[in-house]
């Protein structure tokens, strides 16, 4: 059954035509809402696109800054695929798409492009740092969720406030929330391209994901600047594939960015 | 001094603000969404589908598994640890045992039924919500069903009853008595029946009494929810 969807997503695109109607440079219409779970995290936004659906929260920890980053606090990001959003998905510990989509696109955008000030989230140096804890979970899977946890953990963390601090006992008041957020110097968006044949995609369906030979991941501040990219899937691409997918990147990274202000 | 007001200033037998919504997981066979004051709990179904590995498989009668989970950030307080925890493996547990006698699993010889909760925030009562979402997640994937379940969590602040109890009842200073309570509410049957903290018998009997009217409530809202599905 895979085979005639795969071939038919395949033999459509020769027309320039997807499944669903859309134009290979068009995203499913996007959603985010925020504070989802205002009452128990920091932070939380739930993004949508199309029937793809995840929600991200944040966490402030208290932890010891590392030995060689004294002055520095720190952010720890955690993806979960849940089997609830997709029949694919199994319980257990994090596979390695979970990890590439918590390493390799949320962290590695999120610390190359400088988006946090680590030395604000220091508390006290060599002694106490915040932990900035995202967590994004995938309630329905239907293609592109790179994308989506990507955007809702840039929206989790725009809509954190700090949890009120007691020096003295070195506790953290999470019944008591300040008013003051966390300052997010860029908003590093990352956009998948995904190359069926010699077509260009964004926003991947499921079916599009299964047919697909390669993709790009490629994360852009503001000013147009690339700050991470990832490539997958089981296949080479050409330096121009390459050229073509930045590029497309950096247009979708303007559109989506629009979404977070 | 008696406890006289709830700190919500809800009555004693008010439930919080209900919202259920089936059919929220497009991806899963069913799926729905109950939310109860600020609990909100999600619940997809797969199957009946294949069980492995195969020595788990049982001839004569399908299998039920349930998966209950909070999302790290969504406890009150410090974050949870992802991954399963003694404390989620028990309520996973109940869970199960709570829907069983609703189902027919003899239909699928063999195979597995899965039922994943998430709670996406919590205010106390999650196994609640947790059991409430996944009945109708169930009743949506189109299981037959010889009921659907209901639970609500009742309890004792100084003596007197209180229905569906929030988190700050749960943490009251000088101490609470928590039941959790699911049942079909066609029969009135318990489905699940816990309880911490003290009660005499004669307080058992009203808190059931409770339990049941509460029940009667929260299957409205499910039964309202998967008729609004087939409206559309």
């Amino acid at each position: 059954m895979k085979d005639i969807v795969g071939t038919h997503v395949v033999s459509l695109l020769d027309k320039d035509i997807r499944l669903d109607g859309r134009k290979l440079d068009e995203f499913r219409k996007i959603t985010v809402e925020y504070g989802v779970s205002s009452k128990s995290a920091e932070g939380s936004a739930r993004v949508k696109i199309g029937d793809t659906e995840v929600v991200a929260g944040i966490k402030f920890s208290l932890g010891t800054p590392y030995p060689d980053e004294p002055a520095k606090g720190t952010i720890v990001v955690n993806v979960e695929l849940l089997p609830l959003s997709s029949p694919d998905f199994e319980t257990g510990p994090p596979n390695i798409q979970s990890i590439e989509y918590a390493r390799a696109i949320v962290d590695r955008g999120l610390r190359e492009s400088d988006a946090l000030d680590m030395k604000k989230l220091c508390i006290k140096k060599g002694e106490k740092m915040w932990m900035i804890m995202i967590d994004v979970y995938s309630v329905n899977d239907a293609g592109n969720l790179a994308d989506a946890i990507g955007l809702a953990a840039l929206a989790a963390l725009k809509d954190a406030k700090y949890p009120k601090y007691d020096e003295k006992k070195g506790l953290v008041l999470y019944d008591e929330r300040t008013k003051k957020g966390l300052e997010l110097k860029q908003i590093p968006i990352p956009i998948t391209i995904v190359k069926i044949k010699d077509k260009f995609l964004v926003d991947p369906a499921s079916d599009e994901e299964k047919a697909m030979e390669a993709r790009l991941t490629v994360t852009t501040v503001e000013d147009g600047r690339i700050c991470a990219i990832q490539k997958g899937g089981e296949l080479p691409l050409s330096t121009e594939d390459v050229e073509k997918m930045v590029q497309l990147s950096i247009e979708k990274g303007k559109e989506l960015r629009k979404l977070l202000k | 001094m008696a406890y006289s007001k709830r700190i919500s200033g809800r009555k004693f037998d008010e439930l919080r603000e209900i919202k259920a919504e089936v059919g929220v997981i497009p991806r899963a066979d069913g799926s729905a969404r109950f939310q109860i004051g600020k609990t909100i709990a999600l619940a997809a179904v797969y199957g009946p589908k294949a069980l492995f590995p195969k020595f788990l498989q049982k001839s004569d009668t399908g299998t039920l598994r349930c998966y209950y989970n909070m999302m790290s950030f969504s406890g009150s307080g410090e974050r949870v640890r992802p991954g399963p925890s003694r404390r989620s493996k028990e309520i996973s547990y109940i869970t199960q045992n709570a829907l069983l006698p609703v189902l027919d699993l003899k239909e699928y010889p063999s195979a597995v039924v899965e039922i994943y909760v998430e709670l996406l925030q919590t205010d106390a009562g999650t196994r609640c919500a947790g059991i409430t979402a996944a009945a109708m997640a169930l009743a949506d994937a189109g299981f037959p069903m010889r009921d659907l379940v209901s639970a609500i969590s009742v309890g004792f602040v100084e003596g007197k009853l209180l229905v569906d109890i929030d988190n700050e009842e749960e943490h009251y200073e000088k101490g609470n008595t928590d039941i959790p309570i699911a049942m079909m509410p066609r029969t009135g049957e318990i489905t699940l029946l816990q309880m911490d903290g003290f009660a005499s018998k004669e307080e058992l009997k009203e808190a059931l009494k409770a339990a049941k009217a509460a029940c009667m409530q929260i299957n409205k809202a499910q039964i309202e929810a998967l008729k609004a599905r087939y409206k559309k």
